[in-house]
């Protein structure tokens, strides 16, 4: 790869600034395929969608099909779908539980680990069928239950990979009595015509809310007030969340960011919000607090509903909200065309009232129709759009720059709740994966 | 009677066509529902995602945003054909017909034009000389698909 050696890359992202060829040009979009979703450790799900052998469901490591499947021993495979003999998906899209994934197109068949059990007509090929399976990403691991899979044979460990950013996966986890969880709810798959590093750069953009969602805001500012506690309506929690994007200039200055050296990074909780934050004063709140407290003790729950972070990013394909239990993947399908799956989360031992919460979230705020997401999409086509501009060559990440303060953690904290310093950590770790065989 | 049921639906049509949302909304009960849902022959508002799940209140924040000069995705708005067809009286009940019929709608903005398919069923109550939506339920074929924003009404 001539063209991108590690001198031209490195001209592409400089320390305030990123070039838009970037997010636009198609070889590089090649090059991300290969050195970022061909080696990162990428999230795929999470253990309760494959709880029994034989579960399986189907998704993307970057663009590559894969089947995610509980073998018969108990662990988590994921395997190309993509039948060693003549290509065909042995799978169609979907989820399900089977015995065997057989080829639609001549009959081979294999089993939960990808190894090829049957052929017809197998004389032909002389013994060697040992050497003939699904391939499977070689490396598979699992954290607080949440499934990942790299393609790359060697590379750092999951726990090394998320770093300081586990306490994020800590608190979606330790906030579900008993850390029981699982995905339920249905599925939202929205899709834009823009590059997929434009979601993870908005995720954590507390200067966004203000305009963005300027409509939003003015309107939930005059909808019904909410419900006093116990008798609150259908969607008086997007309405909140609709407000709080409003909150004032201070507010969003005041909260922490964090990123780590992989590019992950989170916000902290804007929300002075009760019900979202701790939920004084609500029945239903105050029954989980109690469920979550007879598992693990007052104080041990007292410091977990403590913890205030608000979005979480994995890099580089993965938006997770711990409060509200919403999980975002985004598989890039071209270098300005993006899908992202949106998952929710279900507390399997908390009142049914805080999983209904979480669907109206879901389908106000995070939905395809949403009026909140949807501004968020047109915003990422009008930037992708800009970016066949050529008179002006860069973007600028500089919002902060040269005020990060590096934390005993091991994160660096954002001078500011609104510094860029999300997109730099990105942009240098992406630059990492980029120049690592150049 | 059938023709007074069509007319009243191709009625509702025409408002969301020529943009005549706040005249739309008033088609509406205040207790009205209005859902899109997610997946296939969902049978459940509240555990599952829907696509659209309003009650009457969030109909008309809705209809606001989309008048709001900052709602960009809705700025301006997409023009729309609702194509309303195969019209057929379900039964009634409790005071209410139910009426099945099938959506193709085109939509145009931003140099796109999208196509979409749907089954509806409408709750209609007798309103003096007309009909006032108590429900409306579209079940759109692509529902459970990969989406791009949706930013119009069904």
């Amino acid at each position: 790869m001539g063209a991108f050696d590690r001198e031209r890359l490195a001209m592409l992202v400089q320390p305030d600034r990123v070039h838009r060829s970037v997010y636009s040009d198609p070889a590089i979009f090649e090059l991300e395929m290969e050195r970022v979703f061909g080696y990162a450790w990428l999230i795929l799900g999470h253990e309760s969608q494959v709880r029994h052998a034989g579960d399986y469901f189907t998704t993307r490591m970057g663009r590559e099909p894969v089947i995610v499947v509980r073998h018969d021993d108990g662990s988590v495979r994921v395997l190309v779908n993509r039948c060693a003999h003549r290509g065909s998906m042995v799978c169609a899209e979907g989820r399900g539980n089977t015995e065997r994934f057989v080829c639609p197109y001549h009959g081979w068949s294999y089993d939960r680990g990808g190894r090829l059990h049957a052929m017809p007509f197998e004389s032909g090929y002389a013994g060697k069928l040992g050497e003939l399976g699904l391939h499977a990403a070689p490396r598979v691991a699992l954290y607080r239950g949440f499934i990942f899979a790299s393609l790359a044979e060697s590379g750092p460990s999951l726990e090394d990979f998320l770093g300081p950013a586990c306490a994020s996966f800590d608190d979606l986890v330790d906030r579900a009595p008993g850390g029981e969880l699982e995905v339920t709810g249905g599925v939202f798959k929205h899709a834009y015509n823009g590059n997929w590093k434009l979601m993870l750069e908005n995720h954590l953009d507390g200067a966004h809310p203000a305009w963005v969602h300027a409509s939003s805001v003015a309107v939930a500012r005059g909808a019904p007030d909410p419900g006093p506690p116990g008798e609150e309506h259908y969607y008086d929690i997007a309405v909140r969340q609709m407000r709080q994007n409003g909150a004032p200039d201070a507010v969003w200055e005041a909260v922490g960011v964090w990123t780590t050296r992989f590019g992950h990074g989170y916000l902290g909780d804007y929300h002075n919000d009760d019900r979202l934050v701790v939920g004084l004063g609500n029945p239903v709140f105050a029954e989980y607090h109690r469920m979550l407290a007879a598992k693990v003790g007052e104080a041990e729950a007292k410091r977990i509903l403590g913890v205030t972070l608000w979005n979480s990013i994995i890099y580089p394909n993965c938006s997770f909200m711990s409060q509200f239990r919403q999980l975002r993947i985004v598989h890039p399908l071209a270098v300005d065309r993006s899908v992202v799956y949106t998952y929710s989360l279900r507390m399997k031992q908390a009142p049914p009232q805080m999983f209904r919460d979480t669907v109206a979230f879901a389908n106000v705020v995070n939905g395809t129709a949403s009026w909140v997401l949807t501004d968020d999409l047109e915003v990422y086509e009008r930037v992708q759009r800009g970016f066949s501009s050529g008179a002006v060559e860069w973007l600028n990440i500089g919002r902060g720059h040269g005020r990060d303060v590096d934390e005993p953690d091991g994160t660096r904290r954002g001078g500011t709740g609104t510094s860029e310093i999300y997109i730099r950590a990105q942009m240098r770790v992406w630059l990492d994966y980029m120049t690592a065989g150049a | 009677m059938p023709g007074e049921i069509e007319q009243f639906l191709y009625h509702e049509a025409h408002l969301l066509d020529t943009q005549r949302f706040e005249e739309w909304l008033d088609l509406f009960t205040e207790d009205a529902t209005y859902w899109v849902p997610l997946e296939q022959n969902q049978s459940d508002p509240v555990e599952t995602s829907s696509i659209i799940h309003d009650d009457r209140t969030l109909l008309e924040l809705r209809v606001k945003q989309a008048r709001h000069p900052r709602a960009h995705a809705r700025t301006p708005m997409a023009r729309t054909v609702h194509q309303v067809g195969n019209v057929r009286l379900l039964g009634e009940s409790d005071g209410e017909l139910r009426v099945a019929s099938t959506l193709v709608l085109v939509e145009f903005r931003a140099e796109r034009q999208r196509v979409w398919g749907g089954l509806v069923e409408h709750r209609l109550r007798s309103a003096g000389a007309t009909f006032r939506i108590s429900h409306k339920r579209i079940d759109l074929v692509n529902s459970e698909g990969e989406l791009d924003g949706i930013a119009i009404l069904f």
